[in-house]
């Protein structure tokens, strides 16, 4: 029982090893989170999911639980800094939702609605990203890349094909295609891939079944995704949680 | 028994497609009871051509061309609260996408080069406003104090919005009504 911790006043209870964000979710308590995925090592880059522990600001998908700890996650503070997160990224890239296939189904436009963020803020920058529809069942639309890396890794350490990589630094920052030409069609990528399936936003898209789900049946259409998260989480087994 | 004085309310489409208005006017039968509380200024609806002092100003669209810019800027400067409503007047929206493109060839290939087309010559008369190098949300030009997101934002949305900023409160719209797209 000595393996707990608080978060917002309640106990958290956890097994040696879990980080902050895995011990709340399997406890159903929702921290809110972009770049983090429970098949994937946390790659704590996004700062959704920052937390304060102890009074330090720390990202919660990368910080080890540890008996004792108190974590502030829903104060007014932390979710005003996750709303400005959200602003940047919605006005760096060229993120259009009502022309956007995975528009419903998005994590970055769900949360910002759970987040109430009503504006971009900043200056939009309207980069210019071409498309690669290079690949006869993919589509490639770089405009709404928030380089999460997630597809990086389920390349490479799922698929075992090393498609995707980020190149370049700061604002240049950018995802590639590992291919001489540059060109999805170019390598062995398949709708099958798990970098497939993993993209939070509407970068890699399946040709020919957009729009196929009506406004209503999409993924954050019922429920927000502070709940949906909650319902997708690995959870503790019945009668071993500490709560 | 001094009636209440209603709040003023202005409304404009800027670069939008009149939607946001459309929407609006979703609110069907409570447009009545909203009638007991604001009266309208320059709008679409009255057809009034230049905004007076108002409470409130709702605009719909982005800022694409020189006459954007005038009218919104009489917006801000005549109302005491500027609301941007959908997402043309958030984020540029639609017109936005000519964005990363150089506005000379965009207009050299619509009127000019494209096949099938008249190929009369790109407009010029004098009557018509410039178009801006790039489309920009309202907040890139003026001060905006609140946004209604939505393509469009639902009737509802916007009932819910105005009815809690009208009674002093600061809107939410929560799960269901708040949406981009």
């Amino acid at each position: 029982m000595s393996h707990t911790f608080q978060l917002d006043g309640a106990n958290i209870g956890f097994e040696p090893g879990q980080t902050v964000m895995q011990a709340a979710l399997a406890a159903g308590h929702y921290i809110p989170h972009l770049c983090y995925h429970p098949e994937f090592k946390p790659h704590g880059s996004c700062k959704l999911c920052t937390v304060k522990v102890n009074g330090r600001t720390l990202a919660s998908c990368t910080m080890p639980a540890e008996a004792g700890l108190e974590v502030e996650s829903n104060t007014d503070e932390l979710n005003a800094l996750r709303r400005t997160l959200v602003q940047m990224l919605f006005a760096e890239g060229n993120h259009f939702c009502p022309s956007c296939e995975k528009s419903g189904n998005c994590v970055l436009q769900a949360l910002g609605y759970d987040l109430e963020v009503h504006s971009t803020g900043f200056r939009h920058q309207y980069p210019d990203r071409p498309v690669d529809a290079s690949h006869p069942e993919v589509l490639l639309d770089f405009n709404r890349c928030i380089l999460c890396e997630l597809c990086v890794h389920a390349s490479a350490e799922v698929d075992g094909k090393h498609v995707f990589a980020l190149a370049g630094r700061g604002i240049e920052k950018h995802l590639i295609v590992n291919a001489e030409s540059g060109q999805l069609a170019d390598t062995h990528f398949s709708v099958n891939d798990k970098a497939m399936a993993v993209c939070p936003v509407g970068v890699i898209l399946r040709k020919e079944v957009g729009f196929s789900q009506p406004i209503g049946m999409r993924r954050y259409d019922a429920r927000p995704i502070s709940a949906q998260a909650l319902e997708d989480a690995p959870r503790v087994p019945a009668g071993d949680s500490h709560e | 028994m001094s009636e209440k004085k209603k709040l003023r309310v202005a409304t404009t489409s800027l670069a939008g497609c009149f939607g946001c208005h459309m929407s609006f006017l979703d609110i069907d039968e409570r447009l009545f009871p909203l009638l007991d509380l604001i009266e309208f200024d320059r709008s679409p609806l009255t057809d009034i051509k230049h905004c007076g002092p108002c409470d409130i100003g709702i605009v719909e669209g982005g800022i694409c061309n020189a006459e954007n810019v005038h009218v919104l800027r009489e917006f801000r400067k005549s109302c005491k609260i500027l609301i941007a409503v959908g997402a043309c007047a958030i984020n540029g929206g639609l017109p936005a996408q000519r964005n990363h493109l150089d506005l000379g060839s965009c207009l050299t290939e619509v009127y000019l080069t494209e096949p099938g087309l008249a190929h009369g010559g790109i407009p010029n008369d004098p009557e018509l406003p410039l178009p801006l190098d790039k489309v920009h949300p309202l907040h890139e030009v003026v001060k905006v104090d609140y946004f209604i997101p939505g393509c469009p934002p639902s009737g509802d949305a916007i009932w819910k919005f105005l009815t809690e900023l009208l009674a002093g409160k600061t809107p939410e719209l929560g799960h269901g009504l708040i949406k981009y797209d």
